[in-house]
């Protein structure tokens, strides 16, 4: 038979319960900066690992274009379809592609790959990582004098911040031309013609900080993708929940750096 | 062969190790010398494994010394260490390869790093020697999961070699493996510590294995070493749970 509390001992509970959630959350994000600080301590150190650092640009980049391809075109299309009536409804119509380029690339562009990325990426970083840990292979790395985080986490954490940028660059245009796409469904407009009136709304404070805040998405995405794979214990199932763990994590670290980069732009 | 006349390669005095409240390494010492080997052998739980992670600072000690090569390894700084990491093999329990790499590029990766002047064709030289070594030369372009367990102990055993490390260190090298891959595993530590004058220290729950490889054996119990001898000397041991290791 379960025990009974009173009201009182079961608020005491949830307390404590709640409490002993918060100091692990603490707990976790105190290990976060200091793995964060390691890595701004390795990155300078030699070996550089450029064989192995091309390799992860290679599978974050590379291997990713057809995904965040796919999703920017589609996120184009339905972002002019469900636009036009407002917007035709006010006779605006010649300024759909100025807005479609500026809330491509201003937001969706780089949020939406920095989502991709860390459900692609950040999982498949957490579970390698995770997996590597369980079987002891980042120990044999260790014994046989190779530094496990210079080769692991470094490598592939630079890889995400550098190639998760060029993937939104990406993005954003593969959005706005499926944007063109969809205005000709029910309007005729040249290429040409879209794309003048959708860079001629664009200005340069859309632009840089647009991508000097995907710079920090993918340097969340790969750390704490290895971050969450470095915490993996003994088990199988530590493995998918450091994947789990990778993929919630940077995801929310993502809409918190956007939040700031909003912030920060605001007041420029 | 075994030399006590010199110093010990590996010293070990009053090793203690814990994790939270339980007390896994009560005060172990223990001397290994050039060219011994060494089987640790002890209940699971008794502490082995941690005891030679102790040894390659993949666990650090709570109280005590140990020194390899005369070196105190709590004292070294991680360069130091890893300098001293390239004298001593581990070979996993799962022979740890990485999973990603072909058997190649597992054995090359050590060499890549520590032996930088090395030549291409030398490091193919001397892959192909190991893989010779350990029987399985074919399985040079395989990926580790392809490999049976048998033979990727084996694959470990080479990678773990191809720096000719002056001390091995293995890790129940045996489990898992029926009998006759075990005696084959067995045989290839005492032709490899032949043919290099390796030094080692064998955890292992499996009595033939410990038979073929010991020049020396210590059991542990509960964190701290009951009984030393050699095989003979501690299968007529006067302790009834001694004895019962080798039933």
């Amino acid at each position: 038979m379960p025990p009974s509390f009173n009201p009182y001992q079961r608020a005491k509970i949830h307390v404590t319960e709640k409490r002993g959630q918060l100091q692990r959350f603490f707990y976790g994000a105190g290990n976060l900066v200091v793995f964060a600080g390691r890595f701004f301590k390795e990155v300078v150190k030699p070996p550089y690992e450029w064989r192995e650092i091309l390799y992860q640009c290679y599978l974050v980049g590379y291997k990713s274009t057809f995904l965040i391809g796919l999703t920017s075109f589609i996120m184009g299309v339905v972002l002019t379809i469900q636009t036009r009536p407002s917007m035709a409804e006010f006779g605006a119509i010649s300024l759909i592609p100025g807005m479609i380029s500026v809330s491509v690339v201003r937001e969706i562009g780089p949020v939406i790959t920095a989502i991709i990325c860390c459900g692609k990426i950040g999982s498949r970083m957490g579970a390698e990582l995770g997996a590597m840990k369980v079987t002891e292979q980042i120990d044999a790395m260790e014994v046989s004098a190779i530094n496990p985080f210079h080769y692991l986490v470094v490598t592939r954490t630079l890889a995400t911040t550098l190639m998760i940028p060029l993937l939104a660059i990406l993005a954003d245009a593969i959005a706005m031309y499926g944007g063109f796409l969809a205005m000709n469904i029910h309007d005729t407009m040249t290429l040409r013609h879209f794309f003048v009136g959708a860079l001629g709304r664009l200005d340069f404070i859309d632009i840089l900080p647009a991508i000097i805040k995907t710079f920090f998405f993918g340097f969340v995405v790969g750390l704490i993708g290895c971050y969450n794979g470095y915490q993996a214990r003994r088990g199988t199932e530590s493995v998918g929940l450091s994947a789990n763990a990778a993929v919630v994590a940077s995801s929310v670290a993502v809409f918190i750096i956007d939040m700031l980069a909003a912030q920060i732009t605001d007041l420029l | 062969m075994t030399d006590k006349h010199h110093d010990p390669v590996i010293s070990i005095q009053g090793l203690k190790k814990s994790f939270k409240d339980h007390e896994v390494l009560k005060g172990i010492d223990l001397e290994v010398y050039k060219g011994e080997n060494l089987v640790v052998l002890g209940k699971s739980g008794s502490g082995k494994s941690v005891l030679i992670k102790c040894l390659v600072g993949l666990e650090y000690p709570d109280e005590g010394e140990i020194k390899v090569f005369d070196q105190d390894i709590s004292q070294l700084r991680y360069d130091e260490l890893n300098a001293l990491r390239v004298r001593v093999g581990f070979l996993f329990q799962n022979a740890a390869l990485y999973d990603s790499m072909t058997v190649r590029e597992n054995l090359v990766f050590p060499l890549r790093r520590h032996k930088k002047s090395m030549t291409r064709e030398k490091k193919e030289a001397v892959i192909t020697e190991m893989l010779e070594n350990v029987g399985l030369e074919d399985s040079i372009d395989q990926m580790p999961s392809r490999l049976s367990g048998g033979q990727a102990k084996r694959i470990g055993l080479a990678r773990t070699l191809i720096l000719r490390p002056e001390i091995m260190l293995y890790d129940e090298p045996t489990t898992g493996l029926d009998t006759a891959t075990s005696h084959e595993i067995s045989e290839l530590m005492v032709r490899m510590k032949k043919k290099y004058n390796i030094s080692s220290i064998t955890i292992t729950h499996d009595m033939s294995c410990a038979k073929l490889t010991a020049d020396r054996i210590v059991i542990l119990k509960e964190g701290i070493v009951v009984a030393e001898g050699s095989y003979e000397e501690l299968k007529r041991s006067e302790d009834e749970w001694v004895r019962s290791f080798f039933y």
